[in-house]
């Protein structure tokens, strides 16, 4: 007597509580307040980015899905792909032209993601992979953001910009771009200015942070501490990143206030929570043992902080992110935990 | 008072599902008509069958006897007639057939003479041991090992701690709670002997704390004296409480190491039914014929638990159950998270069926495994803290020797990780198939190694024998020499002398070695006195009735 369909599969035999859909879906749900507040202070080119990079990156993954002959349906709706889209357009600057954000999330894809083995295979953050290869490809573009409280575009300016780069009649591309705060940071110290000067000459920065810049970095924060109480992302990477910075820019402004600015400075601008929360805690990408999850995580921080201060770009997350990628097999071999019943090391 | 209890690493709070059993009281379920009686039930080797097809067996006689100590005898569980001993049929994951004996029931189930210890305080544990191996008890929490050596602490360990495990932490399965609900003596009493047989100090007995019931009654079952060396204690439900090595880790604190046994650390674990087992062999002089089953599962209309003969097939325990049939998707063989898929449902009840799982159609369960992600949600719950991330990409890449380095055999496959696994991924699966091919690695080396060695031994005699026959042609030449220079008898004398002392040499060697072991590795030459010595107890043993020492 035997039952028809049988199935000799090994146990568990209980149906999964978890899957890669629903871990996705919950970290793009936790962007959505981070995601408002940058749309909030920027404007709708927030937006369009948002919408031209998912897209892209949609199409990629299905295409490159067809190409690899893998089942299209089920892996486009893991929401990785959808999730590595949101994350490139929202590092990118808002006055970007379309294609430099097509080209972004395209290269993200195919290459950092599909030709080094699809899901779970490639060693570096896709989305960063694309993020740096435009800040080397095409410098002068990413510098392209607004300034907070300045001139913005209506939606359909927006979209006509994004796409034809025809400004309306009576703007002109130098008003409505100005460089980020850490840019201006950099320029500045680069002029000798002491820190006073340069948060008493240039309005939209204080010594907590750059305007505007302070909320979205808390509303980051608050979606990504939502992921941690979720169990979705493990609470280790974030808290080392952002105690690992606070203490190094502490270690620094110290003695010097004039010239380093305030590990609070260095939390809330940039791309700091959203590196700390969203980017640096890909799974795939990141440590996986608890211990080298603290090691990674602080080892981006330090990263972040030295390429602010010394290094040649303004902000540092994606670099950050992608040398510590490259450390994160290492890491993970020699930090291996101790096993249930095994001498205390 | 309340105990001081600790934590094990990870685990999952799983939906118990065990109301379903539990309306209804412990029934026995039918004598079927034919018996089928595997010879290896237990970890170790399979037993020998000491009966003959044709033969008339009675209830409880032994019909196949342990011939290794890691072993256990299986005794007909109803009387009738032997009628193949043959490959059949058995609840085993392989679904592969294997050694059976099939006894024809009579329906009379006329026992044997049973001989119940009237004393158990005066035997001493050695023969109290003995009874229960010849009793066949294995351990009956599932995995089946003869529960006897794991009542023999050694000669220079003491046991502090007895822990009777209660915990049963399996979804679905509630053969323990029922027993320990109808039958709390029962347990107690087993427990007190197995103390003896160990001198153990102390003793626990261990609970869920989702089995209230069987905690009340075990508590008002222990009598006042009793209480002053026997503790009950409650443990949270977190799955797999019920591992030995997680359960010990709530209760004391302490880990058993890595490869080692509850014993390195003064402890010893037995399943509750076990416990009850023992009671009734000693007690009643019964021998493991029969065992709680739980038959529950979604697809019965009447989950229950019922006393099985071990032999029972499933099907028979199934419609006692009102199985649905028709609208079952498949049977298991234990929990969710640890049974196994049984696509014959012919098989029989063997001593470690804990539990037969009926589960509906209407729960599809099975999704497509995705890529790891890494996201480390496995690691999360191992309570065994290994990394089955790790794990799981070593054995995907066959890389057997990393994988070991991960621990691969600290894995107690519990199926937590699968369980919590967004990728779908069946570790456990790739976790069984890498210990299989490690194992089947190690025994082609050993073979491999056993041939060469053998090969190395054949040159060497034969270069030894080359080297001897030169010898001796090169002495002769110089006796001749020596005899044509002194061309005289005495020479001739001293050659026959030489010769005479060769003989003898040869002789005296012939008896003091009897096998050319000389040019055996030390370690070998053990190998080999071990063997002996086994044999020479075996020999006793079977002289004497065999202890189990």
């Amino acid at each position: 007597m035997s039952l028809p369909e049988q199935s000799l599969h090994s146990s568990p035999h209980l149906p999964p509580n978890n899957s890669v859909r629903r871990m996705m879906i919950l970290v793009i749900l936790a962007l959505i307040p981070g995601l408002l507040a940058q749309v909030h202070f920027f404007g709708w080119g927030v937006v369009v980015n948002l919408v031209l990079a998912v897209a892209t990156a949609l199409g990629a993954e299905a295409l490159m899905l067809r190409l690899r002959r893998r089942p299209v349906l089920p892996f486009l709706g893991d929401g990785s792909a959808l999730l590595t889209g949101l994350l490139l357009g929202l590092a990118l600057p808002t006055l970007s032209p379309w294609w430099l954000i097509v080209t972004g999330a395209a290269f993200a894809l195919i290459v950092a993601k599909h030709l080094y083995g699809g899901l779970g295979y490639n060693p570096f953050n896709p989305a960063m992979v694309g993020y740096a290869m435009l800040l080397v490809a095409f410098p002068r573009e990413m510098t392209a953001w607004q300034p907070i409280g300045g001139d913005s575009l209506g939606f359909l300016d927006q979209w006509r910009y994004t796409l034809t780069g025809q400004l309306p009649a009576g703007l002109d591309y130098d008003a409505l771009t100005a460089a980020t705060p850490l840019d201006t940071l950099r320029t500045a110290l680069g002029m000798d200015l002491t820190l006073h000067e340069i948060f008493t000459r240039y309005e939209h920065l204080s010594p907590f942070g750059g305007h505007g810049w302070i909320w979205v970095n808390l509303w980051y924060a608050v979606g990504g501490i939502a992921l941690v109480a979720l169990r979705v992302i493990s609470w280790r990477i974030p808290a080392a990143v952002i105690l690992t910075l606070f203490l190094v820019a502490t270690l620094f402004a110290l003695p010097d206030p004039d010239l380093r600015p305030s590990p609070w400075f260095h939390l809330f601008t940039g791309a700091t929570m959203l590196g700390a929360f969203f980017i640096a805690t890909d799974p795939v990408t990141a440590a996986t043992t608890p211990r080298g999850q603290l090691i990674y995580g602080a080892g981006i921080a330090l990263l972040i902080y030295v390429i602010r201060t010394w290094g040649g770009y303004p902000d540092a997350v994606a670099f950050a992110v992608l040398l510590m990628n490259l450390a994160t097999p290492t890491i993970d071999y020699y930090t291996t935990p101790r096993v249930f019943g095994e001498e205390r090391r | 008072m309340k105990r001081r209890l600790w934590h094990f690493h990870g685990g999952l709070r799983l939906e118990g599902h065990k109301d379903l059993s539990m309306h209804t009281p412990v029934t026995t379920a039918p004598l079927p008509a034919r018996i089928v009686l595997p010879l290896a039930q237990h970890i170790g080797a399979p037993a020998e069958p000491e009966v003959k097809v044709g033969e008339k067996v009675r209830t409880g006689q032994r019909i196949a006897r342990a011939t290794e100590y890691v072993s256990a005898p299986i005794h007909a569980s109803t009387s009738g007639t032997v009628v193949a001993i043959e490959e059949r049929a058995v609840p085993h994951p392989s679904g592969l057939p294997a050694p059976c004996i099939v006894i024809e029931a009579d329906g009379q189930d006329e026992w044997i003479e049973r001989q119940p210890v009237a004393d158990y305080e005066s035997l001493d544990p050695s023969a109290l041991r003995n009874v229960i191996r010849e009793a066949g008890i294995v351990g009956l929490g599932g995995a089946g090992f003869p529960s006897f050596i794991k009542l023999n602490p050694g000669p220079d360990k003491v046991v502090d701690l007895l822990i009777l495990n209660g915990a049963e932490c399996e979804p679905y399965i509630t053969c323990d709670a029922m027993l320990m609900q109808e039958h709390p003596r029962r347990i107690i009493d087993g427990l007190l002997i197995m103390r003896h047989a160990l001198r153990a100090k102390r003793c626990i007995i261990a609970i869920e704390d989702n089995k209230k019931v069987a905690h009340t009654v075990l508590v008002n079952a222990l009598q006042k004296h009793e209480a002053e060396f026997i503790e009950i204690v409650q443990v949270p439900s977190i799955y797999p409480t019920g591992g030995e090595k997680q359960l010990i880790k709530v209760l004391t604190g302490k880990e058993v190491p890595s490869n080692g046994l509850p014993i390195d650390i003064g402890m010893v674990c037995h399943n509750v039914a076990t416990a009850a087992a023992v009671h009734a062999a000693i007690a009643e002089g019964t021998p493991l014929i029969e065992r709680i089953v739980t038959v529950t599962g979604e697809a019965l209309d009447r989950p229950r638990n019922l006393v099985a003969r071990i032999g029972t097939p499933f099907s028979l325990l199934l419609e006692a159950g009102q199985w649905r049939e028709a609208d079952t998707a498949e049977v298991l063989m234990g929990g969710p998270m640890m049974g196994f898929v049984v696509p014959d449902l012919g098989v029989p009840v063997v001593k470690t069926t804990n539990c037969l799982l009926a589960r509906p159609r209407s729960r599809p369960h099975r999704q497509p495994a995705m890529p790891c992600i890494r996201c480390g949600q496995c690691a999360r719950v191992c309570p065994a803290q290994l990394l089955p991330q790790q794990l799981y990409w070593h054995a995907h890449a066959r890389n057997f020797d990393r994988i070991q380095d991960y621990h691969l055999f600290d894995c107690i496959e519990c199926g937590c990780c699968a369980y919590v696994c967004p990728s779908h991924i069946p570790l456990v699966q790739y976790y069984r198939f890498a210990k299989t091919e490690i194992w089947a690695q190690e025994r082609q080396k050993q073979k491999a190694d056993r041939a060469r060695q053998r090969h190395e031994w054949h040159l060497e005699r034969l270069e030894r024998r080359k080297r001897e026959e030169e010898e001796r042609r090169r002495r002769k030449k110089e006796l001749l020499k020596k005899s044509k220079a002194a061309g005289g008898d005495a020479a001739k004398k001293a050659e026959i002398e030489a010769a005479l002392a060769r003989v003898k040499a040869k002789k005296a060697s012939r008896q003091t070695a009897r096998a050319n072991t000389e040019n055996l590795t030390d370690a070998q030459k053990q190998a080999i006195a071990a063997v002996e010595a086994r044999r020479q107890r075996l020999r006793k043993g079977s002289d004497s009735g065999g202890d189990a020492q």
